[in-house]
């Protein structure tokens, strides 16, 4: 990885693949957000889609509230599939990619992410990169609660020898 | 907040946005959930180079903004901030988003991103996703149309 500054060579070991590909993607996840907001005032977060997009099938007044905003999450959303297409046929394996991570983790999880972040006002990018962008102190107290759970779920989970 | 008066540029806009985001979440490795868990297993610490490398870029244009411009050119918002309120739901449903995203190394944005890279085994986590959304909505709006005052929408 040519932009790893050497000092951080030192720390290798925690770093297999570099740094840059997380710095540079990172560095494009913020600046695909700050366009919008720059153009609209709109912090675009991606687990509201979770329920704008139910607007569309069911009448309960919790999904009606977002019938305004539907449409473009619906087309923010296709846009982040298109733009990580983008990078796997350009830069990446071409569509290749499919994750060995067990269906029933996938599921599950996937369940408790779409209740937690809905509960919780956001997710990694509505708190994680606008809200901490906005040095917002529920944001911040919201990402350190998620990440210091998630480390402990992740390590009791391979402790338990459930891989991958 | 009523986005009645969108510019004509207000859905491209989005989309450019979107494109770059999820280009973001494609290259930065994310849209990958043994990359995820390998972070939160203490095997490869780049996550936070992603996440804060986003906050600083996003702070930054979060400040200038409303130096810059009045008003956002294309809708009749104006440039505020992401300030939530802060109660017990943001510590209940971080902790619920943290089990969950500590088991399958899957987060909303980056489990749309997962399709983009070719990975159809992730539907069954965006199909989880909208079921749990769905449950914790269907719940919420029954609490809500039995309270006398709604709460504070979010």
């Amino acid at each position: 990885m040519v932009l790893d500054p050497v000092p951080l060579q030192v720390f290798a070991e925690y770093f297999p693949n570099g740094i840059s590909r997380y710095a540079i993607g990172g560095l494009f996840v913020g600046l695909g957000a700050s366009i919008i907001y720059l153009g609209t005032g709109i912090s675009a977060g991606a687990s509201t889609f979770l329920e704008s997009t139910l607007s569309y099938v069911s009448g309960q007044s919790r999904f009606q509230q977002y019938v305004s905003s539907r449409d473009w999450r619906l087309v923010f959303t296709v846009s982040i599939v298109a733009g990580a297409a983008i990078y796997s046929f350009t830069l990446g394996d071409s569509f290749q990619y499919s994750t060995d991570v067990q269906v029933w983790r996938l599921f599950v999880g996937g369940i408790l992410v779409g209740v937690g972040t809905r509960i919780g006002k956001g997710c990694t990018s509505g708190h994680g990169i606008c809200g901490v962008g906005s040095a917002s102190r529920t944001s911040l107290i919201g990402v350190a609660t998620f990440l210091l759970v998630a480390i402990g779920v992740a390590q009791l989970v391979a402790a338990m020898g459930v891989s991958p | 907040m009523a986005d009645s008066d969108r510019h004509p540029l207000f859905i491209p806009l989005i989309a450019v946005g979107g494109l770059i985001f999820g280009f973001g979440l494609g290259y930065s490795h994310m849209a990958r959930p043994e990359v995820v868990l390998d972070f939160l297993q203490f095997e490869d610490l780049g996550l936070p180079f992603v996440m804060f490398g986003g906050a600083i870029v996003t702070g930054v244009v979060y400040f200038l903004a409303p130096k810059l411009l009045d008003r956002p050119p294309l809708t009749n918002r104006n440039f505020e901030r992401r300030l939530k309120p802060f109660d017990n739901q943001v510590l209940v449903g971080g902790a619920v988003f943290g089990v969950g995203w500590g088991l399958s190394g899957i987060c909303p944005g980056a489990a749309y991103a997962s399709l983009g890279v070719g990975n159809l085994t992730i539907l069954w986590a965006l199909a989880g996703m909208f079921l749990g959304a769905y449950a914790q909505g269907l719940w919420r709006s029954r609490n809500e149309a039995g309270d006398a005052a709604p709460a504070g929408a979010d």
